[in-house]
């Protein structure tokens, strides 16, 4: 299997990526090569059933979260309680 | 090691149980302990790179032995890790520190809690003196896709230290730690403890708490001990293991290792023994995939085993040579939504620049992300994209589970597994960055104990007949026989005569320390 180049940045976009034409060759070479290698599944049934995990459950009881303080002191830009992020929605309706 | 010791800096070369017994009676105080482990780590890092940000906790780690010391004083007993000075990698959150997965994209983040590992290593009075170098969130063989710095094998400099907890392997090797914790999920413990010539466990899924984790491949992911000991790591493992409510996947079953914890060591069981028991052996393992050194030292390795009483018995798992594969596109795949949280929005790096969102997204990620985790992040979502889904995903999936069949039938004949824990010595630095395929297929063996969520530990073997490199054997056993696993292993290990060998590196310091 080849990877093209629509198919690479196909992927880039959903990944939220942005590579550089010179990224796009050299990781799209190196992805064939992995995607070759991969290829040997093609021999086995495909399954939608992992490994079954006995998850643990808890009372459903309100137990104390992160204090909203201490997450945003990690944001990188924030306005009182905030995030700031860049407009979403536009305003004219265009 | 023969010669007479004083209370120098060689306190740091007893055990962790003997450190712990020396500080909980009083013999030394955790406080000239932790202040040794940091003036050895002062002089090795600038040889080793082990640590990311060395100095950073020192001043937290004296207090937190000082505050040790004073409650022994005050006559409270003292935990199992009593004054231990250990290193623990950097995809764990210590309340207050940095947190950064040796990435830029994490450039700035402080760690708003402590993960539940963190918590008891402190409950078990241990002081944390250091966080470790690894591949960009814990993806790769070698730290080489550290974005930070290059970590070195302390019996040879111009070779890896494994990866991606190279870091704390190397640590430990080094001798500027007796403990370290790392984690695993494809073999990130065991193949950097093989590659140093420390002991390093994966316990079975399910046993350490992941809460404060920085989550890689949920489904895989394991905190792991590294130790220069088989009884050193199941200390450690037993001083984390069990139940936390704020993990889902951590089971309510009681821990059992070897009794470690126990702080008196008077009523431990007998001593571990490999007679009697049934060792299989994969007959999947192909000798031609090994170097030359790791077929001759697994030849004499299985004589080893059974001159010590076990049972060798053919067994066969054979998907084994799918293992790579599968792993390939199941942890890639949980890598690209687990990793889609960095988004330069609500931590981490942001890069600006245009004017919408999306793109703010696009740059931060593409910036504070390294080649190898773009890689990655690229491969899992074409795994998981419309028309993919099935044809690599999925049958990733029925591969994962038809082997976790194959083990347990395997486990209806055998107690354990037996299998060299990486094919090659540690590589020399450079050797395989251009291709990351060979770099994935140095982890054939180590992958499958992630696939099916068993135990699985990796013990010194030898050195390589040319290299003068260690080697390891892997032993692995059925879910939730960690403590069979470590009993085998600590019978192998006093059988080796491997005797907590240290690096040439480390060696050089004694000298010069001796001399000064």
């Amino acid at each position: 299997m080849t990877l093209r180049p629509e198919e690479i940045r196909r992927v880039a976009e959903l990944a939220r990526l942005e590579l550089s034409p010179e990224e796009e060759a050299r990781y799209g070479a190196q992805l064939a090569r992995v995607v070759e290698y991969i290829d040997q599944l093609s021999g086995y049934e495909p399954s939608r059933h992992p490994r079954e995990e006995a998850l643990v459950e808890q009372p459903d009881e309100v137990q104390p979260s992160l204090p909203l303080e201490r997450f945003l002191d990690n944001a990188p830009e924030r306005l009182d309680r905030f995030l700031v992020v860049p407009q979403v929605k536009k305003v004219d309706g265009g | 090691m023969g010669e007479a010791r004083g209370q120098g800096p060689e306190l740091l070369d007893l055990t962790a149980q003997e450190i712990a017994s020396r500080v909980r009676t009083g013999e030394v105080t955790a406080a000239e302990t932790v202040d040794l482990a940091l003036a050895r780590i002062a002089e090795l890092e600038p040889r080793v790179g082990a640590l990311l940000r060395p100095g950073q906790l020192d001043d937290a780690a004296r207090r937190s032995a000082e505050a040790i010391d004073a409650r022994r004083e005050r006559g409270e007993s003292l935990g199992p890790l009593a004054g231990v000075p250990v290193v623990v990698k950097d995809n764990l959150s210590i309340e207050g520190q940095p947190l950064t997965c040796a990435s830029r994209i994490l450039d700035g983040y402080v760690a708003p809690y402590d993960a539940t590992a963190i918590a008891r290593l402190r409950a078990a009075d241990a002081v944390i003196v250091g966080q470790s170098n690894m591949d960009e969130f814990a993806m790769g063989s070698s730290c080489e896709n550290s974005a930070v710095q290059q970590t070195r094998n302390p019996w040879d400099p111009e070779r890896v230290a494994g990866g991606s907890s190279g870091g704390s392997a190397a640590a430990v090797a080094a001798g500027e730690v007796p403990l370290a914790l790392g984690s695993d999920t494809g073999g990130s413990v065991r193949q950097p403890a093989a590659l140093c010539g420390v002991v390093g466990f994966k316990p079975s899924y399910g046993r350490i708490s992941r809460y404060g984790l920085v989550a890689f491949a949920s489904s895989l992911d394991q905190i792991g001990p590294i130790a220069r000991s088989v009884p050193e790591a199941a200390l450690l493992y037993e001083s984390l293991a069990g139940s936390d409510p704020r993990d889902a996947t951590c089971s309510e079953r009681p821990v059992e290792g070897l009794g470690e914890s126990a702080a008196d060591d008077g009523g431990r069981a007998a001593p571990p023994t490999l007679e009697g028991l049934r060792i299989g052996r994969l007959r999947e393992i192909d000798s031609s995939g090994l170097e030359d050194e790791v077929a001759a030292q697994w030849q004499s390795t299985l004589r080893q085993l059974s001159a010590c009483g076990a049972e060798l018995v053919d067994v066969s798992v054979p998907s084994l040579p799918a293992a790579v594969a599968v792993y390939y596109v199941i942890a890639n795949s949980e890598a690209s939504a687990n990793l889609a949280r960095y988004d330069g929005v609500r931590y981490g790096r942001r890069v600006a620049g245009g004017g919408s969102l999306r793109e703010l997204n696009r740059r931060s990620r593409s910036e504070g992300f390294g080649p190898e985790v773009k890689r990655r992040i690229m491969l899992g979502t074409f795994a998981l994209s419309s028309g993919y889904y099935d044809a690599y995903y999925g049958r990733a999936v029925g591969v994962a589970r038809a082997m976790s069949e194959q083990f347990e039938s395997a486990f209806s004949q055998v107690d354990l597994v037996v299998t060299p824990t990486s094919p090659s010595v540690a590589f020399r630095l450079g050797e395989r960055v251009e291709d990351p395929l060979a770099m994935y297929l140095s982890d054939v063996f180590t992958t499958p104990a992630n696939l099916c969520g068993l135990p699985a530990l990796s013990v010194p073997c030898g050195l390589g007949g040319s290299s003068g490199l260690p080697l390891a054997l892997q032993l692995l056993g059925p879910r939730w026989a960690d403590r069979e696993v470590l009993r085998a292993g600590a019978a192998f290990e006093s059988a080796s005569g491997w005797n907590r060998r240290v690096a040439p590196g480390a060696a050089a310091r004694e000298e010069s320390s001796s001399a000064s």
